[in-house]
């Protein structure tokens, strides 16, 4: 149990390439960070970095109190989990879970105390006796947790270490994981590039673009006030549309169609509109709406997935299953979901509208959606 | 592995036959043959043989010359096995530190080994010529005058150096190799778990390495009982009497010199039963303590 400082941290592999640049986290005892970012962002690089497998460039790493930038990876007391697992593949599980604790001392008797409790956790009772090589990749996987598991550590580090798994195991393995850093309250960095994992383990959510941080903040809060055109459209599935669009004053335009901001001008001229699918619904009687002409349909059970084009810029939209679809929709959006980014830099303009206090009847009066056709 | 479909059923063995006939010319009907001829006593200048059962391998026992040369050889083996071993094993693992993620330096490094044994085993015969060899040299700085082909203890000496010089690159190499594919992440998840390195040596990169370590044990075995015999025709330089030489190349000496072909061949049987038995023991007990990945 400790807090993670990641102070203005850099590393320049060998050859000059930058992996990660000036990245600075305050971490909390007990907090569920998640790394989060396309392929190459350098997760793992940092993530590495806090293990000490890799040499820190510049800047401080400290686990608790003390700066770990020159401690031996076996000192920090971190227990690191690996996409592959990584795990022995000469020794049993038994011995697997055992081996950090012996080689630090540890008494005959508590370590089989600790490993007999970590199995239990775990439900590894069955297979200590086996040899890695005749597990199954869960089961594998809960080998993995259960080395860190034992040591009882300061941190726990992952790397991506469900993404070997199918996709149904995934999802309850990540609902392990969750249950298993709340109970043991672990401060834990974890690693991914899947959205969704991202949003629903994290305490507070890190997304990294090209070395440094775009943004950090809980899930939700990135989810509603992406900081970039980066984060929007790499956090939330269906991923955010991102259209060009003029402002003018108050008034929005977006390819034909017009919408009134109520007062609300966070810039002027060209900038990117975002629009997130599930915020655009069909447009009800009367009310002010845009066509999208309809490409093609996604059907996902739960909700279709609407392709089209709005002007001559591609758009979708999640609607309910039961929605009705001809060659062209009517759509509207509370104007209070509508997030704004500078078009230069991609950085997000403004916190958008404040959203009405009561719903329903104020919504729609305070922003009013002008169909321009 | 891949599935292959022959368009005849015939096919594969017209493919095996080149491998198939090269072995049963070269090592079959050799080794009947000298069975066969185990049993007979040659007359020395060709005119015919006569069989005499079991005599020829009654003499070989109980000739104390013999038992002398099996337990050189026995020496021999053991030295050179252990030494060339480790040795090679000590470089790799040096090597592996250098040249770890970076594959173009480990392919020169290897490739500069694959040429070099043949090299190898005549730069280290050299090293103890009498007149030009470094070796001999330094060893008479040290009041040590060398004899080597002359002095029993010095060609023994001279002998397992050279046969240990010239085997390290071999094992050099495989060892090499079964360093570089212990997985990267495993070596890291015991970098954290485990402070010392030499004791995660022992404990993770050996253990992985066994299969390897195992496979060379055979082999080096196996090339310390034979493939020395240049090394020692050179060093002996045909005055084997009161040099140290092994049973194969005593093997040689009764049957091309000594024109004894049945005496000879009883020999070679004997060397090949043991072989078979050591081979068997190898895989039997050893093989049973190795993890294969
Ligand atoms: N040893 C190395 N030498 C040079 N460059 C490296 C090295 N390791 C990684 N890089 C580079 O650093 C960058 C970040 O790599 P990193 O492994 O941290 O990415 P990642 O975010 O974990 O990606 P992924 O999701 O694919 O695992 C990449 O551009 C990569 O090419
Ligand atoms: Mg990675």
């Amino acid at each position: 149990m400790a807090t993670i400082d990641i102070n203005q941290v850099s590393k320049i592999y060998t050859g000059g390439v930058t992996a990660v640049r000036s990245v600075d986290i305050n971490i909390a005892d007990g907090e569920f960070i998640v790394l989060v970012g396309p392929s190459g962002c350098g997760k793992s690089t940092l993530l590495r970095m806090v293990a000490g497998l890799e040499v820190i460039s510049q800047g401080a790493v400290r686990i608790g109190d003390r700066v770990v930038n020159d401690v031996d990876p076996a000192d920090r007391d971190i227990a690191m989990v690996f996409q592959n697992y990584a795990l022995y593949p000469h020794m049993t599980v038994y011995e697997n879970l055992a081996y950090g604790l012996k080689n630090r001392g540890t008494p005959k008797a508590e370590i089989a105390e600790r490993v007999a409790e970590a199995a239990r956790m775990l439900q590894l009772e069955p297979y200590l006796e086996r040899r890695p090589r005749a597990l199954s990749g869960g089961q594998r996987q809960r080998v993995a947790m259960g080395r860190a598991i034992v040591r009882k550590p300061a941190a726990f580090l992952f790397d991506e270490p469900l993404s070997n798994l199918d996709a149904k195991l995934r999802v309850s393995m990540r609902g392990e994981i969750k249950r298993l850093q709340r109970r043991l309250g672990t401060t834990s960095i974890y690693v991914t590039h899947d959205q969704l994992e991202a949003m629903t383990l994290a305490d507070r959510l890190v997304v990294l673009n090209g070395g440094q941080i775009e943004q950090i903040g809980a899930p939700l809060e990135v989810y509603h006030t992406p900081a970039s055109t980066f984060v929007a459209s790499f956090i939330g599935s269906p991923a955010m549309n991102l259209v060009k669009g003029d402002l003018h004053g108050d008034r929005l335009a977006i390819g034909p169609a017009m919408f009134e901001l109520g007062g609300y001008a966070p810039a002027s001229g060209p900038l990117t509109v975002g629009l997130r699918a599930e915020d655009l619904r069909i447009a009800r009687e009367g009310e002010v709406s845009f066509a999208l002409r309809v490409d093609y349909v996604e059907e996902l059970g739960s909700q279709r997935l609407v392709h089209g084009t709005l002007g001559d810029q591609p758009l979708t939209a999640a609607l309910p299953p039961e929605t009705a679809l001809g060659d062209a929709i009517n759509l509207a959006i509370p104007p209070d979901r509508l997030h704004f980014f500078a078009n230069e830099t991609g950085k997000r303009i403004g916190n958008g509208l404040p959203a009405p206090t009561t719903p329903a009847a104020e919504r729609l009066g305070a922003g009013r959606l002008v169909a321009h056709r | 592995m891949k599935r292959v479909q022959f368009s005849s059923p015939y096919l594969p063995y017209v493919f095996l036959a080149p491998q198939l006939a090269v072995i049963v010319i070269f090592f079959y009907w050799p080794s009947v043959q000298a069975i066969q001829s185990s049993f007979y006593l040659e007359d020395p200048f060709g005119f015919g043989s006569t069989f005499v059962g079991l005599s020829n391998y009654a003499d070989a026992f109980a000739s104390a010359e013999y038992g002398r040369i099996a337990r050189f050889t026995v020496v021999f083996t053991g030295l050179v096995t252990f030494f060339s071993l480790s040795l090679g094993l000590l470089l790799a693992v040096k090597a592996d530190a250098v040249i770890r993620g970076n594959a173009a330096y480990k392919t020169l490094l290897i490739s500069v080994y694959t040429i070099a044994p043949p090299v190898a085993g005549l730069i280290g015969m050299m090293f103890f010529d009498q007149h030009i060899g470094p070796f001999v040299k330094i060893a008479a700085f040290f009041g040590w005058e060398m004899k080597v082909g002359l002095n029993y203890v010095d060609t023994a000496f001279a002998m397992v150096v050279v046969a240990v010089w010239k085997q390290i690159p071999y094992n050099f190499i495989f060892f090499l190799s079964g360093l570089q594919s212990v997985p990267v992440s495993v070596r890291e998840a015991a970098a954290i778990d485990c402070r010392s390195g030499f004791r995660r040596f022992w404990t993770v990169v050996l253990p992985l390495l066994a299969p390897t370590a195992f496979f060379l044990l055979v082999i080096n075995i196996t090339y310390s009982l034979f493939d020395t015999f240049g090394i020692i025709d050179v060093m002996v330089k045909d005055k084997a009497a009161n040099n140290p030489i092994t049973l194969v190349y005593k093997v040689y000496m009764d049957g091309f010199r000594g024109n004894d072909i049945g005496g000879s061949s009883a020999q070679s049987v004997i060397l090949m039963v043991v072989v078979f038995v050591l081979t068997i023991l190898q895989f039997r007990f050893i093989e049973r303590r190795v993890h294969y990945t």
